[in-house]
Parts: C-alpha cells; structure tokens; sequence
C-alpha cells in the first residue's frame, strides 16, 4: 500500500510537470502530507468505532485510495486551473486550493488504512512503521523503472490497480474469503483497463507550447515517446513552415528549412531542421545572436551544451568547426535523431565532425579533460514559459557561478563560452547571467575580468562571451561589424563608450549598458541593492537562475498588474507563495481544528503530560525531517541530474533507511534507554548534517561525472545513515506517550503532519531566498529543540508505567 | 383543475397562497434588466475607459506622451468588448485584464490595446494590416477609428467566429483571411500600420516589407497572460528601420541616482 502511495507521489510529479509546469512538483509533497495529516486527526474521532472493525474499514480505504488515485487527477486536471491567471483572478486560488483537495483525497484514505493498522496492531507498531516506510522507498523508486515502460497516464491506471490489489491482500490477511476478494480485483481490474483511453489521457494546458503548436492547421504528433526524464512529442506541420529561429535579426533575408518541432513536456520547443547537406540553406543560423563566437575566430573544437533537435550543431557545421562534440541528457531525442530522423536531420548525430556525448551537461564539464575553443550554451527554455517567469522555482545547475567556472577550466587559451538567453525586460536574465561570470572569472583568479566579457542583445535573445584571454581590438572590430548588419545592440565590451550603447533596438534607456558597467565598477553592490530585481549570481547553493524577485518590490510589482506590469511577476513564485499559504490554512483547518474540537471532549485525558513538549517535540520532528528531506531532493538534482529522478532516489533512500531506523527503534519502545536512544540519534543526525554543510558540495561536484549507477549508490550511502537516524526519534516519542497519554496519540501524528505541510513549501522558499545550507541548519536546529522537549511523562511516570507493565 | 386541487381550501387561503408565492419569486428573482440591453455594459464600458486613462497617465514618461490620443479613448468606448468574449465571461468583458477565449487564446488586457493602437499613431482612412484576428476585438478598435483593417487568423474556428462577430456588429470596413501571416497580405502592401498579436519566435522579416514610409508595426511580446514589452519598428525611408522596445508599465528598475 505504502508504495502505492509513493509512486503515486512520484507519479503526480512527472504528470503535473507535463500538463502544468515542474515547480508543481514541490506542491505534491505538500499535498501527500496534508493527506496524512487530515487523517491522522480524523482517527481521533473515529478509531474507537472503528476498532475491531479493521478488515472492513482496511479494505473500503484501499478501495477508496484506488479509486481517487485515478479520478482525483482526473477531475483535477479538468478544473482548468491556469497558473498564469492567479494574478488576474481570484477564482484561480479557489481552483488551486480545490485541486490541492481533490488531490488530497487519496492520500487520505492510504493514511487512513495506515493509521488504523497502527492503533489496530499496537503492539507492532514500529514493525508497521517500517513496512511503511520500506513500502513508500519501493514505490518511489518502483515507479521510476515503469515509467521507462509506460507512459504517465498507463502507470496512473497500474498504481490505482496497486491499491486494488492492496485491498484483496488486507481482505484475505485478515480472513476473508481469499476466492471473492480475487474474483473482485480481478473484475474491477479490468473495468480500469477498459476505461477510454481518452479520460486519462493528461490534459495538457492550452497554454503550452505543444498545445499552441497543435493549433496550426496540419500540424500532428508524429512521434511520441517517455522515460523518467519527460514525455518527448515530435510535432509535423504538413501545411506552414514552423520557422523556429529563436531571435532572429529583423535584417535576415533568409528563412529556416523545414523543420519538424520536439517538445519535452510539452513544453520548450526546439526544431529538428531539415538538412540535405547543403550549406547555404543554414544561412538563418548565422543570423542569431548565439552565432557572434564564429565571427570573432574559427572555432576548431567546439562543445554544444545540450544538442536537443541540432540547430547548434548545424550552427557549428555551417561556420566550419573542425571537430563537434554534442551533449545530450536525453537518450530517447538521441535514439529518435539517429534513428528515424536521421535522414531528415541529414545524419547531424552522426555526422563525421560530431560525436555524441550521451550526459548531463554539468556532468560532462566535470568528467572531461578535453578543452574546445568555443562552448555553445543554447537556450533550453522557451520564450513564453521565461516570459512569464515560469521558471522562477527550477533549480539549475548549468548557470551557477560553479558551473562556469568549470566551464572556463575547459577552454582553450583564448577560447570562449557562449550563453545565450531571451531577453526579459528590464532586464534579469542576462544581467544576472553577466553578474555570474564576472564572479566566475574573478574565483578564477582573473584579473582583468572587464576584458573578457561581451553582451550583446537583439530584439528577443542576447549572447553572453566569456573569454579565456583578454579580448583583442581585432575582435572588437569583427563585433562591430557582426552587430551592425544584424541590427543587434552592443550592451558591452571591453572600453565601449556609452555612445555605442542603444544603437538599433532602442530602450527608454540602456539598461544593458549602464547595468554591466555597473556591475564591473565599483557601484557593484550598491547597484545588487538598489535594483528592484534578485541579480545575485546564482551558485550550487542557491541554485536559482531565474528567480529574480525582491519582496521589497513584490508589492509594487503586483500594484502594477494592470497598468502593464503583469509580466514583472514571476508566476512560479507567486503559485509557491500561495501554495504556502493556502497549505497553512488547510493544515490548520483540517488537522488542527479538529483535534481542538476533539480536545473540549477529552480534556481530563491528558493531564499526565506537558502537552507543550508533545507539541515542540513533533513539531519539530515534522518541520526538521522534511527541511532536510526537500532540501537534500532539491541539492541532489546537482548529482542525479534530472530532477523526477532526484526525487525517486532521495525520498526512496530516506523512507527506507528511515525504516529500518524505526525497525531498529521497535527493540527499545518498551526500554528506558528510549530516551536516550532518541538522544543518540539527534546526535548523529546533527553531526551528519553538519558534516554535510562542509563536504557535500565538493562530493556532489566530484562525483558528478560518474556514471548513473555510481551516482545512485553514492546517494544512497550519503542519505542511508541519516535517514536511518532521522527515523528512530519519532517512533520513540510516539510509544512514549502511547503508554504515559494514548490520548495525546492522535496529536502528535497532527501536529508532525501540520508541520511537514508547512515545511515541504517553507523548504523551497527559504532555498531560495538563503541558500540549501541555512536550510540544513534550521532543520539541524528543529532536532536539537527535539532532543530537548523529549516527551517524557513528568515525575517518570512513564518509567512507573513500563516497571507495572514488566512486573505484571 | 386548480379549483379541484384547492377544493377544501378556502378562498381567501388561497389568495395568500397565491400572493405568497408571488412574493418569493420576486425576491428570488434577479433584478428585472432595464429596456435597453446595453446599458449595463455601457456604464462598465465608460467605467473601464476611466481606468486606462488613469493608468495610462501614470505610465506616461514611458510611452513618450502625457495622454491616450482622445480618437483612440473614443474608439475602445465605442466597440462592445463583451461581444468578443465567451458568454460564460461576458460579466467579466470590462475587467481590465486579458480572458481566455479558447483554442489556447486570449483577448488581450484593454490596457494594452489602448496602448498599441495609440501608439500606431493612426489617421483616417489608413491601411491596417493586423496577424492574429484571435476574438476580433482588435481590428474592431482599429476600424473605429476610420482605418481599413486586413486581418489575418490562423486558426480556422477563431477566424469564422470573429468574422460572424464583426458581420453582425456591422464592422465593415475589415476583411478577413483564414491562413499564414509570415508573408503579410501582398496584394494591399504597402501599409501604414501592422500590428502582429501573434507572436512567434521571432518577428517575420517580410511583414517588415509590408510597412509604407512612414509607418509604424507594432508586436506584443510576452506571454498570453502578460505583456512583457511592445517591439515597435517605424519605417523611416524605403531601406530603414528603427527599432523602439516599449515598456508597457512605469516601472523604473534601478532606484536613487539613476
């Protein structure tokens, strides 16, 4: 059952990431944990009824977990709820608060049938505890294996059915008829796989780039595949050219060849182009920004940080680079392109001066030694989803300071990094970008950091240089002269008078300009002050490229919604915001409120205990387990690159290892050394976490180049021994006051799953505002106030109970 | 019938009934609309004027002019929005901001569309040629101000539904073209203003071609839901253009000396 719920968790992620966009990812973890948590104070009322009743109740909740698996979604993704519209509209928080509920519902009922086995089997409870945990660490890791085998909405239908089969197994433990309970999962399985396909087929929101594109006349899917890392779709248009040239020059007087459109998620468009072999059909790609490294020198070895449909490659082709290397994270856009589309594509996978690097492409920076004269960054991203700052909560590792740095350690003398960018107004993106590299250079022991920077910026994309030498008059001229006949602006180069500056596509005035220079004089943090925006360069510890806003402002921002401000706000953050605050009033409401209610009943039952220590102890565990547990899903995307597999790995890894913790805790629950045992693994945790502060940025860095396999045992070894920890304390506490004040039994499952809601958005937000490491040290600090608030029954009340209990 | 249903209740019992139930149906009623339908929306119509020439006035410095030009305040007041929207949005048509009209678009922020028409700067009788009819609500501001309107839509069902829309709202003075608006519209270029809201990953070099000296393009960039910028490119001679970047919002992002 556990691992259903886990891969339905998993599974909610990847589907969300497809019909909505990624950062919904983190709103299911809230949501699974409200789920619990609504339950947990739910069983007050209703254990004592339900007690000896436990076949029947166990099974009616499997059913119920099946049956809202599928149709919660289903129902959610029909609400129409649009993240863009939550500034325009009110109605917008309605519907993501009902689609939170809806949501909520099977995890409900899965903590229902949890619960209840654990006040049913008392005397078991640590062993339950563990099967859960082990089950849940199953589940998240299972559903990354069939996702490589099914699509989302197929493994959809697989976990309702796991929930189904969960059902007939409680029904024939606990005696039932094993014959009727397989004649009933058999039926009802099969009316699951005979639901039209196209109820659970994922509704892509209109407003993505796949659904946009599929609005052309004569457009179609042609190709579809799915793994772990998204849902690929390669998108035909039979009538019109799809003409992808991301910021082209209002001078060119060439078009793009044919091309087919690959979409991962849904989402980020990039263009498979028709190659026959003919150079000057490629003549668009030297109309781009991204093409100015070209102009500058002749580029021998260059490097593409992510190939995707091969537009870079067919860049670096048509410029004559000698030798190609192209990094691919994707292994099914790699199979497509030299497979099926290899004619189409004219074979650039496999052309003779490029060879394919199946990777990450911080991964591949770290592993290598080669060094190129030109590494191409392209945009990965599309213009709609950057415009609306939909990006603002993705972690990213390939823009940090970090990452440069270790790109510049893979150039050639006087080679280049070349990142371009769409352009935001006023300007974020490639301020913040240009902010980073000049700390880059700078952690590299450059001096004369101001030499080696270019910005340049056209209508929609602007191009960032970094080179590793100082930028020769030579090259300035051939600046020059690429910019004028394109009609693209120079933001900076070394010794440019501001004269150059806002030259074709005018500004009010020139941001660009006057920010770089700012930023490299001595202003610098007076200008990271004043500006209204986040430009502080991002690093492994803040990842966050594109998170650009200031609270100081968010006020004025969202004062300026209607008179033409609306896109100054980021729509992922705002959605993080509200998400907190509608997952606070749904906790409190939902968890809180009912035991308050449960409370004026049974208010005598309690007295033995200082409720407060109850209240600090698991609230703590709460807030500090999941600070830890996000923060480490989030910091581990460095090692496992892609963020749902991340996700699998560290959530399987804690649940099991937190498993076997509370297994290892059930041989002292009746002890009085539980306290201390507890105590212990504060400790630990403590002196792990600390450890960690100091040496898992260098290890993450280090091993970054290893293979997957690799990657994932390393993972498991750095999580296993603190998850462990991080699962005795709870157990410990719970049996404590299971023995000393079983009334306050209910409460302490309520206020822990109070506090993980809140602290699975508190995590991201408190990420990205102060780094992973304050994260780690706040969670550090919610277990030391653990340690200290240990619910022991005052007087020892506890001890007398155990010592009556071993006597009798 | 009714007599016999009532027969054993008295007469005067039944006309309070009768008056009750009355009662309640008009208090359960909504409010009877008065004679002439419009008069709602015109009231919300002049209510949403009011509120873009507030707006506007305060993001002056931005576009380069104190006010809206009054033709073009007069224009937007003149075209009934709520025709252009769904019917389930209809009582949110005059609502400053942009609405979903389906096949993954939007009817842009009123806003906004004042902004880009003013700064098309257009005269009586000049040639408008807009990509992207989408709900038809632009090119129906753009013909109210005595221009004629070539619009093109992509979309075959937004197309038809704009075309019946101005038909019936007696717009004559726009034709339509269900298709590809890469190339522009050959056979009526050159024009005095076009104004792209469909924006694609980059803007087409031929519809610059299309542009008489003289005149002014204008292209929304953003997402559906928000404007980020408006790319404003004027023709200054046959082989020139100039290129102006438009903030649609008085937001200054650096603060103090600067």
């Amino acid at each position: 059952m556990s691992a259903a719920v886990l891969a339905y968790e998993v599974l909610l992620m990847a589907l969300f990431s497809l019909i909505q966009w990624h950062h919904f990812a983190y709103l299911v973890v809230s949501i699974a944990l409200l789920g619990f948590g609504i339950s947990g104070s739910l069983l007050v009322f209703t254990a004592p009824y339900l007690a000896g009743r436990f076949r029947g109740f166990a099974t009616s909740q499997a059913c119920l977990f099946a049956l809202s698996a599928l149709l919660g979604f289903l129902l959610a993704q029909r609400l129409s709820f649009n993240p863009q519209e939550l500034i325009w509209d009110h109605h917008h928080w309605l519907r993501l608060a009902l689609v939170i509920l809806l949501l909520t519902l099977p995890f409900f009922f899965a903590a229902n049938l949890i619960g209840m086995a654990l006040i049913e089997f008392r005397d078991r409870l640590a062993q339950i505890y563990a099967a859960d945990l082990l089950g849940a660490g199953l589940g998240a890791l299972g559903i990354i294996g069939i996702l490589f085998l099914l699509s989302p909405s197929q493994a959809l239908i697989l976990v309702s059915v796991l929930g189904l089969g969960a059902a007939a197994a409680i029904w024939i433990e606990c005696r039932g008829r094993a014959w009727s309970a397989l004649t009933a999962f058999a039926i009802a399985t099969l009316v699951l796989y005979q639901l039209p396909a196209d109820w659970s087929e994922p509704r892509i929101s209109p407003y993505k780039e796949l659904s946009q594109t599929l609005r052309i006349p004569g457009t179609r899917i042609i190709e579809t595949r799915s793994s772990p890392l998204g849902v690929l779709n390669v998108v035909e248009s039979r009538n019109l050219p799809l003409r992808h040239a991301p910021g082209l020059s209002l001078n060119a007087r060439t078009e793009p060849p044919p091309q087919l459109g690959l979409f991962i998620n849904a989402g980020g468009m990039s263009a498979i182009t028709r190659y026959r072999g003919k150079r000057e059909e490629l003549a668009y790609l030297d109309e781009l920004t991204s093409a100015l490294p070209y102009h500058l020198q002749q580029p021998d070895k260059v490097l593409v940080l992510g190939a995707g449909g091969g537009a870079e490659l067919l860049q670096a082709i048509y410029h004559e680079a000698g030798q190609i290397d192209a990094v691919e994270i994707n292994p099914q856009v790699a199979e497509l392109m030299r497979g099926r589309f290899a004619e189409f594509s004219g074979g650039i996978y496999e052309h003779e001066r490029v060879s394919l690097q199946l990777a990450e492409a911080r991964g591949f920076l770290q592993r290598g030694a080669a060094t190129y004269d030109l590494i191409q960054v392209p945009m990965l991203d599309s213009f709609a989803s950057s415009a609306g700052g939909l990006h603002g909560l993705n972690e990213n590792y390939l823009y940090t300071i970090e990452a440069l740095q270790q790109a510049l350690s893979r150039l050639e003398p006087g080679g280049f990094i070349a990142l371009t960018r769409w352009i935001k107004l006023p300007p974020r993106d490639s301020l913040k970008l240009f902010a980073s590299a000049i700390e880059a250079l700078k952690r590299a022991g450059v001096e004369d950091v101001a030499q080696r920077l270019i910005l340049i910026r056209g209508l929609q994309t602007s191009t960032l240089l970094i080179k590793n030498a100082a930028i020769s008059t030579a090259e300035i001229e051939a600046l020059q002269a690429f910019c004028k006949t394109r009609a693209f602006d120079k933001a900076y180069y070394p010794g440019m008078p501001a004269s150059q500056a806002n030259r074709y596509n005018r500004l009010q005035s020139d941001y660009f300009y006057a920010a770089t220079q700012a930023l490299l004089g001595d202003e610098r943090e007076q200008f990271l002050r004043d500006y209204k925006f986040n430009l502080e360069p991002a690093s492994d510890d803040r990842p966050f490229h594109f998170h650009f806003v200031k609270w100081r402002t968010l006020a004025e921002l969202f004062e300026l919604r209607y008179r033409g401000g609306s896109a100054l706000i980021e729509t992922g953050y705002l959605t993080l915001v509200i998400t907190l605050i509608l997952s606070l009033a749904l906790s409190l409401l939902l968890i809180l409120l009912p035991l308050l209610l449960a409370k004026r009943k049974q208010a005598s039952a309690s007295v033995r205990f200082g409720k407060l220590r109850v209240f600090t102890y698991f609230g703590a565990l709460g807030l500090g387990f999941l600070l830890i547990e996000i923060s480490f899903l989030q910091k581990f995307i460095l090692l496992l690159h892609h963020p749902l597999q991340a996700a699998a790995v560290v959530l399987a890894s804690f649940l099991i290892a937190a498993g076997f913790g509370s297994a290892f805790a059930q041989a002292f629950t009746n002890s009085l050394r539980a306290r201390r045992i507890a105590a212990y693994s504060i400790l630990i945790i403590i002196m792990l976490g600390s450890a960690y502060l100091l040496l898992l940025g260098p290890l993450l860095q280090l091993a970054g180049g290893w293979p997957l396999s690799a990657r994932i045992l390393l993972s498991v070894i750095l999580i296993a021994p603190l998850g462990f920890c991080m699962g005795i304390p709870f157990p410990l506490g719970l049996a404590s006051i299971s023995i000393g004040a079983p009334a306050l039994t209910p409460w302490a499952w309520g206020i822990n799953g109070c506090a993980s809601v809140i602290s699975a958005v508190l995590a991201s937000l408190l990420a990205i505002h102060f780094g992973f490491n304050l994260v780690i040290l706040i969670a550090m600090t919610c277990y030391l106030l653990a340690a200290l608030s240990y619910p022991v029954a005052v007087g020892g009340q506890v001890e007398a109970v155990m010592l009556k209990t071993a006597a009798g | 019938m009714v007599l016999t249903m009532f027969g054993n209740v008295s007469y005067r019992n039944f006309i309070t009934t009768v008056v009750e139930v009355l009662l309640v149906i008009a208090l359960l009623a909504p409010p009877v609309k008065s004679a002439n339908p419009d008069n709602g929306f015109l009231a919300q119509r002049e209510n949403m004027i009011r509120l873009i020439e507030a707006d506007v006035r305060a993001t002056s410095a931005y576009l380069t002019r104190a006010a809206l030009d009054e033709r073009v305040l007069a224009a937007l007041a003149s075209v009934p929005r709520h025709e252009f929207v769904p019917a389930d949005l209809v009582d949110k048509a005059y609502r400053n901001r942009p609405l979903p009209i389906g096949h993954g678009q939007t009817i842009s922020q009123p806003y906004i569309v004042a902004i880009m028409t003013d700064l098309l700067e257009l005269e009586a009788g000049q040639k408008v040629l807009e990509i992207g009819t989408g709900s038809g609500y632009q090119a129906a501001v753009l013909a109210a101000l005595d221009t004629r309107v070539w619009s093109i839509e992509i979309i075959e069902a937004l197309g038809k539904r704009a075309g019946s829309v101005l038909a019936r709202l007696g717009y004559d003075g726009i034709e339509l073209r269900v298709g590809d608006g890469y190339y522009g519209w050959a056979e009526q270029a050159p024009f005095d203003a076009i104004i792209v809201t469909a924006a694609a990953s980059h803007i087409p070099p031929p519809l610059v071609k299309q542009l008489a000296v003289g005149g002014k393009m204008i292209i929304p960039v953003g997402s559906r839901f928000s404007t980020q910028e408006l790319i404003l490119i004027t023709r200054i001679s046959p082989e020139e253009v100039v290129t102006r970047q438009v903030l649609p919002v008085r937001f200054v992002p650096l603060t103090g000396s600067h």
